[in-house]
């Protein structure tokens, strides 16, 4: 049963607290509504993947391939300009880099979520953060192909698996939903204004490089002061799963400084939502 | 009980040109300051639907009649939930389904069997619904082995008595329709049309846009006129078909 009472957002000027609280409701309504349903979501961002399998036999796993030889090529390159020992590096950059592009594919797709899904969006009724889920899941499944060369690097270079490993596990819960915001707020952005995308994209590109990825930062430490680091989201998302994969603890700033931006960032997601969202079927 | 209640329904399409989809042109006109912003402000609005009042009932079937741009396709959008109006409001209560675009989903690289899985989901199945039925839609397409390949080997024929065979598969509340659905060859159209027919009158409300008198006077106990926007006339067939035919 759906009772949808929506008053118009031409009168709408609402700014009281009160009302900012109706549009956060609002906005958890769909998200509740998307999460029940996440069938819909679970099945087309499989589709997804299943596609790359179409018509070749190594299918996603090419995806694979292609970060496998980008890690070991930029392991060398970097490992020999930061006089860095192989045995750190390698396993270092290979997180970092499997890391990296889940985040980044997920957060420049998910620009294009409501954009690429305007067939459908405008067909069916579905709760729109289902084209949100979509790209996540989708994203996931490669990520879980890409992980594979964890274990490969971690024996190639001999690093045996520390219990620590485990917290990497909550690590990826809190960079989902740190996510699961990101690309909400993107997708409704990019459906009005179009060209965020490529700024977005051009961003993820110089987070990129002053993300600790291919540097180390106790490598660079005499040069990169801490306020860099911790002033950056990014190097505390992939910090939470990227250092129990080497088997060090995340220090509780970084646990803190994560789960501090999925709550704030949800808080203000929610409300943007609950206010917007409602016109993205007319922005498409 | 199922019902559709819209009152002082309007739909405003703000068509942003390239520019005005631009942030930068956004940020600037507010850096600008208000003067420049309305006049930079070149937004074109399209009214697709003005101040409609409309409530249907259940065992309503509703008609929708009216030239090409007198918002027809928007009507269904509102009535299905995916435009929620700009001013005033709609209030959709019931499971509702719409027969407009049924190859929605359709993935011409997967298989048939896998389609079916992809479209059930579309219509709104879930998993369990969709294994329950999956058999029983298999059978109706009448596809055989043709099941198990990739869809873009079928004609157009058979790929469109797939989608049928699964799009008529749940029989929803509140059925939206523009124009009937007619597929397949003559064997395959008896069938698919008393197919259509038991999905129609098992629905508790009926919406079907068409230009065709016949097929509105056949389904229909209540037609709209629909003309720039607004309801012109709303009444009997008979009586609206006549006036529409006579303007």
């Amino acid at each position: 049963m759906n009772v949808m009472n929506l008053d118009s957002p031409v009168h709408d000027r609402k700014t009281a607290r009160g009302d900012l609280l109706s549009y956060a409701r609002d906005g958890a309504t769909e998200i509740a509504g998307a999460l029940e349903n996440y069938y819909v979501a679970a099945v087309f961002g499989w589709q997804d993947v299943a596609q790359r399998y179409r018509r070749s036999r190594v299918g996603a796993f090419w995806l694979t391939i292609s970060v496998g030889v980008m890690i070991v090529t930029l392991s060398f390159l970097f490992g020999a300009l930061f006089r860095v020992p192989l045995q750190e590096f390698l396993p270092f950059i290979a997180t970092g880099l499997i890391l990296w592009t889940f985040i980044s594919t997920v957060i420049n797709e998910g620009c294009t979520a409501f954009i690429d899904a305007s067939g459908m969006i405008l067909q069916v009724r579905l709760k729109l953060f289902t084209h949100v889920l979509r790209v996540i899941w989708r994203n996931v499944i490669i990520f879980g192909h890409n992980i594979i060369v964890v274990p490969l690097v971690m024996l190639a270079v001999q690093l045996p698996p520390s219990p620590v490993a485990l917290l990497a596990l909550p690590g990826f819960v809190i960079l989902l939903l740190n996510l699961g915001w990101i690309a909400l707020l993107l997708a409704t952005l990019c459906a009005r204004y179009r060209d965020i995308t490529q700024a977005v994209q051009n961003l993820m590109q110089i987070a990129f490089f002053v993300t600790p990825i291919i540097w180390m930062p106790h490598s660079v430490s005499e040069r990169v002061p801490e306020a860099f680091l911790n002033l950056n989201p990014f190097y505390h998302l992939i910090t939470i799963v990227r250092e129990p994969l080497l088997g060090h603890a995340p220090s509780a700033l970084n646990w803190f400084a994560a789960l501090t931006l999925a709550v704030v960032g949800w808080i203000v997601t929610l409300i943007f939502f609950g206010r917007f969202g409602k016109r993205v079927a007319y922005w498409l | 009980m199922p019902r559709i209640s819209l009152k002082n329904a309007t739909v405003d399409f703000p068509v942003y040109d390239a520019s005005a989809r631009s942030l930068k042109k956004a940020v600037f006109r507010s850096v600008v300051g208000a003067n420049i912003a309305q006049r930079a402000d070149g937004h074109v609005v399209i009214r697709g639907l003005d101040n409609v009042n409309l409530e249907i009932a259940h065992g309503e079937r509703l008609g929708l009649i009216g030239p090409n741009g007198a918002g027809k396709t928007t009507l269904l959008r509102v009535l299905s939930g995916i435009y929620v109006p700009s001013r005033g409001e709609a209030i959709i209560d019931g499971k509702c389904v719409s027969l407009i675009n049924i190859s929605l989903g359709i993935d011409p690289e997967a298989t048939g069997r896998e389609n079916i899985r992809l479209r059930g989901v579309i219509m709104g199945m879930s998993a369990r619904e969709i294994a329950a039925r999956a058999e029983h839609i298999a059978e109706f397409t009448g596809l055989g082995e043709f099941l198990d390949m990739p869809l873009r080997t079928y004609s157009t024929g058979m790929q469109l008595r797939l989608a049928f065979a699964v799009s008529t598969e749940i029989h929803p509340e509140i059925l939206i329709m523009d124009e009937w659905l007619a597929t397949g060859d003559a064997e395959f159209q008896h069938k698919a049309n008393e197919r259509l027919r038991a999905v129609v009158d098992a629905s508790s409300i009926l919406v079907l846009a068409s230009h065709s008198p016949e097929l509105i006077q056949e389904n229909c106990s209540r037609v709209i006129w629909l003309e720039k926007g607004q309801i012109r006339m709303d009444g009997p067939p008979a009586d609206v078909l006549h006036a529409y035919q006579n303007q």
